[in-house]
């Protein structure tokens, strides 16, 4: 694998090693767990608020 | 063998004397249920204008991705999929397939919850899409299990304990391997995927769920709401 390739397949975040974790007082997350969560959030929002437009025009 | 002079099972009607049958009466079932035109059809109601209704699509696609990719890693095993260059990228494929599976899963869920789905005679469609999700929890968890690696063992160590405190332990087995592989290869797929066509089938038989303003005042009888 060339080294170009490499850094395009490569993990974004360095997964090697311990997890980080959110303490809130009882609550305890896993940062990757959150980050999931809070993608769901946005998307599930987008989907709701973006109009969908669709070809031909009719409604 | 007697020849006619017609082929009953091309217009769907069959004989009068053979309407006892038990082909005849599914026949007439799927027919009255799933005529072609609701099977696949060519238009929706106006109110599925909305990208919150991609998800299941997306869910099912998703899902799709999953039984190719798992399908790949069971011809191959674990020495492909944990050493070779393919087999890393095909063992990729079908963890991230499984993300975007739950990922697109949930989204569904949340966007049916607040639709309340359930109206109109469709509680059985809001049923076997839980019983799919709980499905789908279990296949993830078995293939957490069936790795074969140092996660696949942690794993199994530290779900033992919750799942002997509930007292399946004995049948359900996280430290075998064998029986979490079958389960993961065979039950739970064969359970979802049978659960998912079925929940499609009601979702085409039952119709979308209109909106709560749509809803007509005798929201017993399902209905398709009108067409765009």
């Amino acid at each position: 694998m060339t080294a170009a390739l490499a850094v395009v397949v490569a993990a974004l975040v360095n997964i090697t090693g311990p997890g980080h974790y959110i303490h809130w007082g009882f609550i305890q997350i896993s940062v990757g767990n959150i980050i999931v969560i809070s993608l769901m959030v946005v998307t599930f929002l987008a989907a709701i608020l973006i109009p969908y437009h669709r070809k031909g025009g009719r409604s | 063998m007697t020849a006619v002079d017609h082929t009953p099972a091309e217009t769907g009607e069959g004989l009068a004397e053979d309407a006892d049958q038990w082909t005849a009466k599914i026949r007439r079932f799927l027919m009255s249920n799933l005529p072609p035109g609701r099977l696949i059809p060519d238009r929706q109601p106006s109110y599925m204008a909305s990208w919150i209704y991609i998800f299941g699509a997306l869910t099912m696609g998703a899902l799709a991705m999953v039984i190719i990719s798992g399908g790949l890693l069971s011809v191959e095993g674990p020495t492909w999929w944990h050493a070779s260059s393919v087999g890393l990228f095909v063992n990729s494929l079908h963890l991230w397939s499984v993300e975007l599976f739950f990922f697109f899963m949930v989204v569904h869920l949340w966007g049916k919850f607040f639709m309340a789905a359930w109206r109109g005679n469709r509680a059985l469609t809001w049923m076997t899409g839980v019983i799919t999700f709980m499905a789908s929890i279990g296949a993830g968890l078995t293939g957490y299990l069936s790795q074969t690696n140092f996660d696949s063992q942690w794993i199994s160590t530290q779900a033992k304990d919750g799942l002997n405190g509930v007292g399946v332990g004995s049948f359900f087995n996280v430290l075998n391997f064998g029986q979490m592989l079958m389960w993961h290869i065979m039950i739970l797929p064969l359970a979802v995927v049978a659960i998912s066509v079925l929940h499609v089938l009601l979702v085409r038989t039952r119709g979308i769920v209109p909106p709560i303003e749509l809803e007509p005042a005798n929201s017993a009888t399902a209905t398709t709401g009108g067409e765009a």
